[in-house]
């Protein structure tokens, strides 16, 4: 009785979803730093989930949400490593300062070398 | 419960189809629901489009975690009933409601411990018809750079 | 000790019944492995404690949630407001709030609350508190602050606070 009317809601937000996910991909392309890009991601993330949400109820099928629950998760686990490895350029190392290990000054010797130049 | 209420008023003598409003309410609802959600995400894409700087981007990323998502969640959960769809949709609101804010968080912290500076002080969209030329002689006056 | 091990072992219970919702006894002895597995792993690693496993005050939470989210509404539609205006006038403000909760989960619960409400965001924590950013000078209002951090240490059960 209401489903061609819901089916109609669904799709048009749906689209419109969609419309606010191509505006988030403009902003990862061109955001100017780093943390741009990581927010971009994050937040199109978050559209992914709703967008995965709303799929599954259009076709009728539980199987989608199951894929947003992860989604979610991995999302969140994703910045942060995002995050962690552009600050220390390796994810096995602790949330802690730089060690001063001659590696890392070698790494970071050369880093600056590049900024540099 | 919906047949119950039915048989209920339908002995009283009023004819009222108590099935049909109940899903025709429950159908409005959830999409009122959905399309004000949807209206959120959509701001706050545009203001993650529009803001100056990474520090309000982020205020506009924001909405779309909290509001815009949680909404377009309970819609559907209207429609759902209740199933395993429904624990589902309110898992992922849950999850969403937790890890949102802290990857906000840590991406704020990120940037300020990388040096990036917020820009602090009002702030003005620059008036288009500034840019274009001068299209617009009249209020080019109340148009105020930053 | 085992208080945690029991509500950890509950918790995660549900979280398996949610995910799977098949009922046959096969399937249940499954999770029942894997749910003492992971509780198994988390004596192990000596994270049993009230960290990995709040004990969340809940009728308080729940009203906390309850007046955060007419919060959260509210600066919702200013931030929509300010996205939305042709000439977008706001006022990016700086602030350091103090933080009274006692307890590490009061402050988290707090710090998180600040995030959440559109507009202003905790950057960085210190000794002498929150480092907040807020997107319009009329969000940055110490009172307002201090109301959220009173109740947000009076949701996990502080005594102290309100």
């Amino acid at each position: 009785m209401t489903d061609g009317f819901l089916l109609k809601v669904y799709v048009a937000a749906t689209i419109l979803l969609m419309v606010g996910m191509a505006l988030i991909l403009v902003r990862l392309i061109a955001g100017p730093t780093l943390y741009d890009r990581a927010l971009a991601v994050n937040s199109f993330g978050t559209k992914i989930v709703l967008f995965l949400c709303m799929f599954s109820l259009i076709i009728g099928r539980a199987d989608g949400v199951d894929i947003a629950i992860l989604y979610a998760l991995m999302n969140f686990i994703a910045t942060v490593a995002i995050l962690k490895f552009f600050r220390y350029r390796a994810l096995s190392e602790p949330m802690a300062p730089l060690p001063a290990s001659a590696k890392f000054d070698a790494l970071r010797e050369r880093r600056r070398n590049e900024r540099s130049r | 419960m919906a047949a119950d209420k039915a048989h209920g008023t339908q002995s009283v003598g009023v004819d009222i189809p108590w099935d049909a409003v109940l899903d025709w309410g429950l159908a409005l609802a959830s999409s009122g629901l959905i399309l004000s959600g949807v209206f959120f995400v959509l701001a706050g894409a545009l203001g993650v489009l529009r803001m100056p700087d990474f520090f309000t981007r982020m205020h506009a990323a924001g909405m779309t975690d909290t509001l815009g998502a949680e909404f377009i969640l309970f819609g559907l959960i209207l429609q759902t009933g209740f199933s395993q769809m429904t624990l589902k949709l309110l898992l992922v609101a849950f999850f969403l409601f937790l890890t949102s804010p802290t990857a906000t968080h840590a991406i704020a912290n990120a940037a300020l411990k990388s040096g990036l500076k917020p820009q602090l002080g009002t702030y003005k969209a620059p008036d288009l018809s500034q840019i274009e030329g001068s299209s617009n002689e009249a209020d080019s006056d109340k148009a105020g750079g930053h | 000790m085992v208080r945690f091990a029991v509500v950890l072992s509950i918790i995660m219970s549900l979280y398996w019944l949610t995910l799977s919702f098949y009922f046959e006894p096969l399937i249940m002895g499954f999770g029942v492995a894997s749910v003492l597995f992971t509780v198994g792993l988390c004596y192990r690693m000596r994270i049993l404690d009230a960290e990995t496993v709040p004990y969340l005050h809940m009728p308080t939470t729940l009203a906390y949630f309850r007046w955060l989210f007419v919060e959260v509404v509210k600066a919702n539609f200013a931030v929509v407001k300010a996205v939305l205006r042709p000439d977008m006038e706001i006022s990016p403000t700086l602030l350091t709030v103090p933080t009274p909760q006692t307890s590490d989960i009061g402050k988290t619960m707090f710090a998180n609350s600040i995030t959440l409400t559109p507009g202003t965001v905790s950057m960085d924590i210190g000794e002498d508190g929150i480092l907040v950013h807020a997107l319009l000078s009329e969000m940055a209002n110490a009172d307002d602050f201090k109301e959220m951090g009173e109740r947000s240490g009076w949701s996990v059960g502080e005594e102290t606070s309100l």
